[in-house]
């Protein structure tokens, strides 16, 4: 039976203190840092991802910039059996899933084996037609439900997507199929210009799970321990056998939509003064100092660390040789159809006089 | 040997993968327990039960991205959407997924799915159960296209799509499912997917056509042989990839071409043969390449669609111009 309230999961205030019930991972000081390490990465990463941008030297990004807890708090959860079907904002889980940084500059550089990597231990590709990638989801768990393989399929997803009828249509069949997929939007308040309240007239976007049969939460989105306990609730749920499970993570994109974007067309700077006090990364940071006593010198030293892993991926990746044009033929299909080879040669004759 | 309609042929091959090949699943709305619109899928619920063959919700854009979960999870999925003017939503998933997984990734995910669907008109259907819109689909790379025009072709392309490793469109063409009936061993037999057939051998002209347009195709070459016209009757069979080789040698050894094909004319597939042949067998040709097709229209309801479709009369014609001239 599915109730129709929507519960809203919390741990900690934008301060770092507790306001509701912390999970035993909460206790264990290396975890929490181990969280804090895994945002901060993100944070670094993204940084240098828009800086290569900006000096030409990476295609069109997407920031994630103010949203490293949704994807850090999933992928904390997830355990590596699990599949990650992510939009293209999950840089965070991406990285805590074994994806290295060099392959997702890879891919935000125009590198089809960026993508290649990304899939490499088992998740799927970042998919950015909206939405198109919840039925994949739903054909993932229908395929771990009838191989009986306790995994989960997590598809991640944003506010724009949850208007479309591709996402509403994976719902409505993992419903009737009870399968082990977790659906996540990340409402960030924003598709590119649109505010959520012009995207729908839904009190909350998690209730779009009810009428496909199953139930819809939301989570503060900003708050790593509250997703960390959200997500590893709904996947133990899949995993029992227990069907389909919704989280709305309520969140905030600080950044334009993609390095393309400019969102003073369409919000002021002053907007983002609220949503800047609910900072993912200072509210752990609080809550660290508080509990554990984590210092100025920790944080700095981590930063460096990170800084440095993320400077030599960013090296590694602009070290990268481009592949020859011939690769565009190579993985079309298994076996490269007869008329198509003379195109091949042409491709590649063509690139060598270049 | 059993005497078998295309239908049933269809029902044969998917029994076949079924049996061979537990990783193959038929599903798509009413495929189960009711066995299909036209019964493609009869009795494979009650043979193969409910997790091989999987009745869904209606949602065709859902279902073929289902697929692509699937597919790339290492299943076979074989899809029925029930006509071809309901597979529109799925284009999305087809085209933006389907088509370019293996390639995006580099190899490392699949989608080795197909997609079946009644192909065509002439069966006086309600609108948007007629359409023949091929040419649409054969453009997308990373794609095959397939449409058989026998009962032993479905089978053996139908299984060879089932075994392809990459995403099949199978077209089923609707007018043939029941009209015909060939001798079938179910010998598991599968035909290539890049090959065209040479129905008839012949020296004078090539007659180039696919699908239940092939009826029309037949008679006008026999017709032709009676007056002494050797036509060289082509099936073209898979419209991706075009098996390029066998149409061009046909029209280098007759210099004269007729295609045929029930799809509207502008951007069809009769184009990119037409332009196939002036690439490849331009010199060789003695009269200009005639396409015999359905109109630049909407295809229509029942009580005109016999005005649309190519007749054996308009295919016959189209002939006539192309022997007419030196």
């Amino acid at each position: 039976m599915v109730t129709l309230a929507i519960a809203c999961t919390r741990c900690l205030d934008s301060a770092g203190n507790s306001i509701g019930v912390l999970p035993p991972l909460a206790a264990d000081r290396e975890a929490v840092v181990g969280l804090y390490r895994a945002m901060l990465r993100t944070r670094v990463f993204d940084h240098k991802a828009v800086a290569l941008q900006r000096t030409g030297r990476l295609g069109t990004y997407a920031s994630c910039l103010g949203q490293e807890a949704v994807a850090v708090g999933i992928a904390s959860a997830m355990q590596q059996q699990d599949v990650l079907l992510p939009s293209f904002r999950e840089h965070g889980a991406q990285l805590l899933r074994r994806v290295p940084p060099e392959a997702l500059y890879q891919y935000w550089g125009g590198d089809e084996r960026g993508s290649a990597a990304i899939v490499e231990h088992g998740d799927y590709p970042n998919c950015l037609p909206i939405g198109s990638q919840a039925p994949h989801a739903a054909g993932v768990a229908l395929a771990f439900k009838l191989s009986r393989q306790p995994r989960v399929a997590v598809c991640v997803f944003g506010d724009g997507a949850s208007s479309k009828g591709d996402v509403y249509e994976a719902m409505n069949m993992a419903g009737v199929w009870r399968l082990p997929v977790l659906f996540v939007i990340t409402n960030n308040q924003w598709a590119i210009s649109l505010p959520v309240a012009r995207q729908t007239a839904a009190d909350t976007l998690a209730q779009k799970a009810l009428a496909a049969g199953f139930e819809g939460e939301q989570v503060d989105g900003n708050d790593v321990l509250a997703m960390h306990v959200a997500v590893s609730a709904a996947l133990a749920h899949a995993r029992a056998g227990g069907g389909p499970r919704c989280l709305e993570a309520l969140t905030y994109r600080m950044a334009d939509h993609t390095t393309s974007d400019d969102a003073h067309r369409y919000r002021s700077e002053q907007s983002l003064e609220e949503p800047r006090q609910r900072d993912p990364l200072l509210r752990l940071e609080r809550f660290l100092r508080s509990r554990f006593g984590f210092t100025e010198q920790e944080r700095d030293k981590l930063e460096a660390e990170l800084r440095e892993e993320i400077d030599a991926a960013a090296a590694h990746y602009l070290s990268l040789p481009e592949e020859p044009a011939s690769a565009m033929f190579d993985h079309l299909y298994a076996r490269l159809p007869e008329p198509y080879r003379a195109q091949r040669t042409a491709a590649a004759e063509e690139s060598a006089d270049d | 040997m059993t005497e078998h309609t295309l239908l049933s042929a269809v029902n044969l091959a998917c029994a076949r993968a079924l049996a061979e090949d537990s990783r193959v699943l038929i599903m798509g709305e009413d495929v189960g327990v009711n066995g299909g619109v036209f019964r493609a899928t009869e009795g494979l619920y009650a043979r193969f039960g409910a997790e091989r063959v999987i009745d869904t919700p209606l949602c065709e854009a859902g279902l073929a991205g289902l697929a692509v979960g699937l597919a790339s999870q290492g299943y076979r999925p074989v899809l029925e959407i029930q006509f071809m003017g309901f597979i529109y939503p799925a284009l999305d998933q087809l085209v933006n997924h389907a088509a370019r997984l293996r390639t995006r990734t580099r190899g490392k995910l699949t989608c080795p799915l197909v997609v079946r669907t009644p192909h065509g008109g002439g069966v006086h259907s309600p609108e948007h159960h007629s359409e023949s819109t091929e040419a649409m689909l054969a453009h997308v790379p990373g794609l095959r296209v397939v449409i058989p025009s026998s009962p032993r072709r479905a089978y053996g392309l139908l299984l060879a799509a089932i075994r392809d490793p990459d995403p099949v469109v199978f077209l089923e063409p609707t007018r043939l499912y029941r009209s015909t009936r060939e001798a079938l061993d179910d010998d598991g037999e599968a035909l290539p997917l890049d090959r065209a057939f040479v129905l008839r051998e012949g020296a004078d002209l090539t007659l180039v056509s696919w699908g239940a347009c092939l009826r029309e195709a037949e008679q006008a070459s026999a017709a032709l042989a009676e007056r002494g016209v050797s036509v060289e009757l082509i099936d073209v069979a898979t419209l991706k990839p075009l098996d390029e080789r066998t149409l061009v040698a046909s029209v280098l050894k007759t210099g004269r071409c007729v295609i045929a094909h029930e799809a509207a004319r502008s951007c069809g597939v009769g184009a990119e043969i037409a332009a196939l042949l002036a690439d490849e067998a331009l010199l060789a040709l003695r009269a200009p390449v005639q396409r015999v097709t359905g109109y630049d229209t909407i295809i229509p309801l029942a009580k005109l669609e016999h005005h649309y479709l190519p007749t054996t009369a308009r295919i016959l014609a189209a002939c006539e111009r192309a022997l007419a001239s030196d």
